[in-house]
């Protein structure tokens, strides 16, 4: 399959001249609330993020752990939806043309908004890249062709159950990037040895040339840092997330300074894979 | 209706019934469900699987559970002759055993030393926790906090059986929730942990693996009736209540064939579809993915999952099998839905005209039953499944009925 010449191929590209890993940062769309939301949004690039992955709310989010559950659930309660999700990646457009977004969920709602006219609105948003969950290849056919027309990579997660067999039924379909789940469990549980991502990342690298981001109980600079020297990105969520709902008020409405403090730890984070140091191949 | 030549070869070898079924998981459970699939593949076309399945059946679980002509209520409605497939009086006190002694050899065969369910009303686990005692298998059983509260009896039966019983926070804390948990911990023990699903839903192969396990009702009745009613006669009607749509499958599969046969199925109305508090995922529902699988589900405009509401905690589930939707679809099988009302009345009616005290799920069922069997001919003959019995319900029921009853 051809390499689509994408947004987020670019920015691998740029990562590689740069010889230091990337920083994916997820937070979920409208978490606790579509103003706050946006607030975060707009600073992430200057923050440090290269990549942006911004969760779709949905209501049964079975592979994610209890923050980004919660974090669903605020989004939902606050009264998040698909397009409103669509509209604020094409207000963040507006204001940055560089920065990669990819769009983390799951299949319902976009099966429910017209898998067709979803690429459709999300090409038109500026979306770059799709991570759907529980659409794994077997069932990807539901979007791949339509994304593929639009120029929409497709991410696939691989994860320490995909071995050899499975891997290349994986990285055919891909674009984009490869993401690797470093653990077998819900997003913020725990975190994997350094070594076995290092073993996992050179295994997946067998298959595909292909960026790869890793991951799945990424918390701290260092852990970003040393990520960062194995693998072309690390993907931040859950620790980000905990501040959200580290600083709510008793009614779930930020408390001043969440904003501050959440991009504090992204620039934390980014000064990690910075000064990595290590150059990535 | 779209005329088949068969019913019954679904599904495809990508687990689809029509567009619905299917493997929507996320990848680290995909070669889980692969290998899952080709271990029942092998086990299906094993003899000694079933040989053992069949033992098991029998001298376990109480099988074949006969087939009751319910002649007082026959007589109270007049019109059809009525029987009722008495799968309340197998261990465990419903159907859903057939389907945990199914999974639970399929587990071991695997090599699979620790086993987690999901349930709802708790029927589910307690036949889970059950199997589990049997073969000696450590068992994890999720279970919606709501739901706890409200089934207590069985949630104390699990413990006795050795289960733990983890209460399920999440979400909204009932029976989708618990799916949703169960599905978590499988991701995080995919090395020696079995997932026992505890209706025909959930990824291919679940689906057909858990129909094939629970057709042992319906083919039970295909003999019996013949034993009951003469040589060649079958059924002309089957009815059975549906939540995930397990029994109703087990009873239907065997006879989706023969064309002559009307068959029924009662989802749970709750207090009535236009009021929106019910659990009639196919005739209050659209189309959607959960759980691994597309299927009719109780959902918003924007795709976000509804709970259920049934009097019935075990028929309170927002999807439903997906060899169901396909068969609403093809109008092979008619869906109706009875309101917690007219099952409770049901419930009564039952337990002073027969002597049978039904659980609420089948409870739906009878309800429906009562509805139509007055109109049909005297030489109509329909078979209801009487998949549980009301044991686990009577407090439940006494609290509706404003009687106070102590635990």
């Amino acid at each position: 399959m051809s390499r689509i010449a994408s947004r987020i191929a670019g920015r691998f590209e740029a990562l590689k001249e740069q010889g230091r890993g990337g920083l994916i940062t997820f937070v979920t769309a409208g978490d606790p609330d579509l103003e706050t939301s946006r607030d975060i949004l707009m600073g992430l690039a200057d923050a440090g993020a290269d990549l942006i992955e911004l969760g779709m709310p949905f209501s049964d989010p079975m592979a994610d752990g209890p923050a980004i559950q919660a974090a669903s659930l605020r989004a939902l309660k606050s009264g998040m939806t698909l397009k409103k999700t669509l509209a604020l990646v094409a207000e963040f457009r507006q204001q940055d043309k560089d920065t990669p977004v990819v769009l983390m969920g799951y299949y319902n709602p976009i099966y429910i908004h017209g898998s067709d006219a979803f690429i459709t609105d999300a090409k038109a948003a500026g979306v770059d890249g799709l991570i759907i969950v529980d659409l794994p290849p077997e069932e990807m056919h539901e979007l791949e062709g339509a994304a593929h027309a639009a120029g929409i990579d497709i991410i696939f997660l691989t994860a320490p159950t995909s071995d050899d067999a499975r891997l290349p039924v994986i990285v055919e379909r891909a674009s984009g990037f490869v993401y690797y789940v470093s653990i077998t469990g819900v997003t913020g549980t725990g975190s994997a040895d350094i070594g076995d991502i290092h073993s996992a990342v050179e295994r997946i690298r067998r298959h595909t040339d292909l960026p790869i981001g890793v991951g799945f109980g990424i918390k701290t600079p260092e852990q970003a840092a040393e990520i960062s020297s194995v693998a072309n990105a690390a993907v931040v969520g859950s620790a980000l997330v905990d501040i959200i709902a580290a600083n709510l008020d008793a009614g779930g409405k930020a408390k001043p300074g969440l904003v501050e403090k959440l991009l504090g730890l992204v620039a934390d984070l980014a000064a990690g894979v910075r000064g990595a140091g290590k150059k990535v191949t | 209706m779209k005329k088949l030549n068969t019913y019954r070869g679904g599904p495809d070898e990508a687990g689809h019934f029509g567009i619905y079924g299917g493997r929507f998981v996320a990848e680290t459970l995909m070669p889980l469900i692969l290998e899952v699939e080709a271990a029942w593949d092998a086990a299906r076309a094993d003899t000694a699987f079933w040989d053992e399945f069949h033992y098991l059946m029998k001298h376990y679980v109480g099988r074949p559970s006969p087939l009751y002509f319910a002649k007082r209520l026959t007589e109270h409605f007049g019109g059809a002759k009525l029987y009722f497939k008495r799968d309340e009086l197998n261990h465990t006190g419903a159907h859903k055993i057939n389907n945990t002694i199914g999974q639970i050899l399929l587990a071991r065969r695997m090599g699979k030393t620790r086993i987690i369910a999901e349930t709802g009303a708790g029927q589910h686990g307690v036949a889970t926790a059950t199997v589990c005692a049997l073969f000696g298998l450590p068992c994890v059983v999720y279970m919606g906090e709501t739901d706890i509260e409200r089934q207590a009896p069985n949630v104390f039966r699990m413990k006795l059986l050795g289960a733990e019983v983890r209460a399920v926070t999440s979400g909204t804390g009932t029976l989708k929730d618990a799916m949703n948990e169960a599905l978590r911990d499988w991701v995080a023990n995919v090395d020696d942990t079995f997932y026992i699903i505890g209706t025909v839903a959930g990824p291919h192969p679940y689906p057909a693996m858990v129909r094939d396990f629970q057709c042992i009702i319906g083919n039970e009745v295909r003999e019996q009736i013949q034993e009951a009613e003469g040589e060649g006669r079958m059924p002309d009607s089957l009815v059975a209540c549906i939540g995930g749509g397990s029994n109703a499958m087990g009873l239907f599969h065997p006879f989706l064939d023969d064309e002559d046969i009307r068959i029924i199925g009662v989802e749970a109305g709750g207090h009535g579809i236009e009021t929106g508090k019910h659990c009639a995922s196919l005739t209050g529902g659209k189309p959607g993915v959960l759980h691994g699988n597309r299927t009719y589900l109780l959902q918003t405009d924007d795709g976000q999952i509804l709970d259920g509401h049934s009097i019935s905690a075990g028929l309170d589930y927002p999807g439903i099998g997906p060899e169901h939707s396909w068969l609403f679809d093809n109008g092979r099988v008619e869906y109706v839905s009875v309101t917690d009302r007219e099952a409770l009345d049901a419930f009564q009616l039952c337990t002073k005209t027969e002597g049978i005290i039904p659980a609420l799920e089948p409870s739906h069922a009878l309800a429906h039953v009562g509805k139509i069997l007055g109109e049909l001919p005297s030489d109509h003959i329909m078979v209801m499944n009487m998949c549980g019995r009301g044991d686990k319900d009577v407090f439940a029921v006494a609290k509706m009925l404003g009687v106070e009853v102590s635990q």
